[in-house]
């Protein structure tokens, strides 16, 4: 789950992480308002979940309350990347002295949390990572170690920090490290980190939640929904609203499997027989009739799609199962759209029985499945 | 050293009587496995169809001998049950629960690191040595008695590569799903040691899918020479969108890194036999052996 900037800012500021002041604001009014209450010269800045907002126009500076209301009405209702622009965050203008790098995430390979930091702020890390590796500071956190005082000394003193600002910034990568671990975060970092006169800032925020640790972050199950808004297209968002793993595609063969790997493994068998797949959808494991004949109604009702493929390996999940899910779905619809059912495994003889008197074809391998799928869709 | 199973491996199941866990304690019993004792707190002194349940695996160890443990509790509760047999010394231990937040993971790997014990998952379909034992959720009919070793991220991807060796009239030794989550505590790697020296392996199917970079890691050390049996792959998601999860937590692909392609020329390279399709994984190992 990905939080917006003033969002993982109220977060940064639990956690002790100077960050400058700023409000969260929804109309011009409140924007003048904002900067009345400040009392200095700010930055305005569009939140969505999107990169490169400032290339894209998104941030605007104003010394008075009146070029606010200004620049935020230029502001609020623009399109950036197709999302409108609906909140902005108004912050102070902090004075600048160079822009730093600091970041936590997983090192999937090493199985641990790892902090990079880097004096070229400002800038991609991971093209600075590609081009410039050895102006980033990588610091893998021993898991039961944990992260101590000394390491967040050394990648402050690694970075070329000494005296107070070496402090300062060793405490400002401990205190990111407790919001990373403390929050579940699959990533945080601060981008431009504002080295300041005297100390550091968090001029920007990026905090991206784990969604298996939401269970422990009440607070944010509610906007959960809301985080996807432009990363998922519409249908994605109604189908996790209905707790369906879909991924829009752009073809017109619809796709349900159960199991990530088989269903990816589908989609590519129908690239490679010649067809174009509309969707990803993995049911997992030990799916209901009812869960199937949901996910089934879901992509049948796609006018994009012109043929539907279910490739269903029983182990947990019971062929009987997905074959009166996909007979009740058709029947609720009155879809005529050919469907293609390739099951094999626990109960596949009841599962096939039922699909045949409802005459629904089914082949024995996902091969086959997969050319008849392309042939029916391909009669365009 | 890693270690999984054979006919003689003593199993505990935590979380026996839930849905997953009674269907599953009777298929792996079914198959022979050895499961002689179950564990859920607030359970104790129940028989579960002839296995009797403890409140702990503690109290389960004095009336038992028991060698591994397979974990069906909820994710809330998973880290913690994973603990407990981390501490008791069993190993291996098979995490077969969905959903734990990436921080639990990586404590409990750590953790069962310092103990040198053997996580597989979380997020696994488990482990099977064909014909003897199973320790996971697999369809038994898929599996015949051979010499192919086949490690996996994905569960029923695994079955369908499975299912067409044994079409082809060869059969698996030791099967090991290593998880479809970004941290699981065993990598490629780490089988294929195990492989090279397991006298019944002779070749190997190397099943992944996009996402991070084991593949890679893998590939590089089949090329290094450290894994000397012939080796055949499949990798799931040339059609994957980047940026998208698809399905497992760990299949995403991040910028240009986590590419099938890129997986798959990795494993050519070092010499491995990569297929297009599933089927082509078991023609691959019919060849080969």
């Amino acid at each position: 789950m990905k939080l917006l900037e003033y969002e993982a800012k109220e977060y940064f500021r639990k956690f002790n992480i100077p960050t400058p002041q700023g409000r969260m604001v929804t109309t011009a009014d409140d924007t003048a308002a904002a900067v009345k209450e400040l009392g200095r010269p700010v930055v305005i800045k569009v939140q969505l979940p999107v990169g490169g907002r400032g290339k894209a126009g998104g941030v605007k500076f104003a010394d008075t309350p009146e070029e606010a209301e200004v620049a935020a009405a230029q502001l609020l209702g623009m399109r950036i990347k197709g999302l409108k622009v609906e909140k902005l965050y108004v912050e102070e203008k902090i004075r600048i002295v160079s822009e730093v790098y600091l970041g936590v995430t997983v090192d999937r390979c090493n199985r641990c949390y790892v902090i990079l930091a880097s004096r070229e702020g400002g800038m991609d890390i991971e093209e600075v990572a590609a081009r410039t590796p050895e102006r980033i500071v990588r610091h893998r956190v021993d898991p039961v170690m944990g992260l101590r005082s000394y390491h967040c000394t050394l990648i402050a003193r690694r970075l070329g920090y000494g005296d107070k600002k070496m402090l300062q910034f060793a405490s400002f990568v401990s205190r990111l490290y407790e919001l990373a671990v403390g929050m579940d975060a699959e990533l945080t970092e601060i981008n431009p980190l504002a080295e300041v006169e005297d100390g550091f800032m968090a001029a920007d925020a990026r905090l991206n939640v784990d969604n298996n640790a939401l269970y422990r972050h009440r607070e944010l199950e509610e906007k959960l929904l809301h985080s996807y808004q432009g990363e998922l297209t519409e249908r994605e968002m109604e189908a996790r609203a209905m707790d369906l793993a879909y991924v829009e595609l752009d073809g017109n063969i619809g796709i349900i499997g159960n199991g990530a790997g088989l269903t990816m493994a589908t989609l590519d068998t129908v690239m490679l027989h010649g067809g174009r797949t509309a969707n990803f959808l993995d049911l997992g494991g030990g799916a209901t009739p009812e869960r199937i004949g949901k996910a089934v109604k879901f992509v049948l009702e796609d006018k994009r799609v012109k043929a539907l493929f279910v490739n269903v390996l029983g182990g947990i999940t019971r062929c009987d199962y997905a074959a009166e899910g996909i007979v009740s779905a058709r029947r609720d619809l009155g879809s005529t759209k050919p469907v293609v059912v390739r099951m094999m495994g626990t109960n596949e003889a009841e599962g096939k029985a039922i699909l045949k008197r409802a005459g629904i074809e089914t082949l024995d391998t996902m091969e086959e499945a997969a050319e008849l799928a392309v042939k029916l869709a391909g009669g365009n | 050293m890693v270690r999984f199973i054979d006919k003689d491996t003593r199993v505990i199941v935590q979380g026996i009587t839930g849905g997953q866990g009674q269907f599953h304690a009777r298929l792996m019993k079914e198959y022979g496995t050895k499961v002689v004792a179950g564990s859920v707190p607030g359970r104790g002194g129940q028989v579960f169809e002839g296995t009797p349940v403890y409140d702990t695996i503690a109290e389960a160890q004095e009336e038992h001998e028991i060698d591994a443990s397979i974990i069906f509790v909820p994710a809330l509760f998973a880290l913690d049950a994973a603990l407990e047999a981390v501490e008791a010394g069993l190993d291996p231990v098979v995490v077969i629960t969905e959903g734990i937040p990436v921080r639990d993971s990586i404590e409990l790997v750590a953790k069962a690191k310092l103990k040198g014990t053997t996580v597989v998952g979380p997020n696994t379909p488990g482990l099977i040595k064909a014909r003897e034992s199973k320790m996971g959720i697999m369809p038994a009919q898929v599996f015949r008695r051979g010499s192919v070793g086949v490690i996996s991220r994905s569960g029923t991807l695994f079955y369908e590569i499975a299912a067409h060796i044994t079409r082809v009239g060869l059969g698996q030794s030791t099967c090991v799903g290593i998880g479809g989550d970004p941290v699981v505590g065993l990598d490629y790697v780490d089988v294929l040691k195990w492989f090279q020296e397991d006298p019944e392996t002779e070749a190997v199917a190397l099943i992944g899918e996009i996402g991070g970079d084991a593949e890679e890691r893998a590939a590089r050390f089949i090329m290094d020479g450290d894994f000397t049996k012939p080796v055949a792959a499949y990798i799931a998601g040339r059609a994957a969108v980047p940026g998208k999860r698809m399905g497992h937590a760990g299949a995403i692909i991040q910028g240009s890194s986590g590419t099938a392609e890129g997986k798959m020329s990795a494993l050519r390279e070092a010499g491995a036999s990569v297929g297009e399709l599933p089927s082509q994984v078991a023609e691959a190992l019919r060849r080969l052996l």
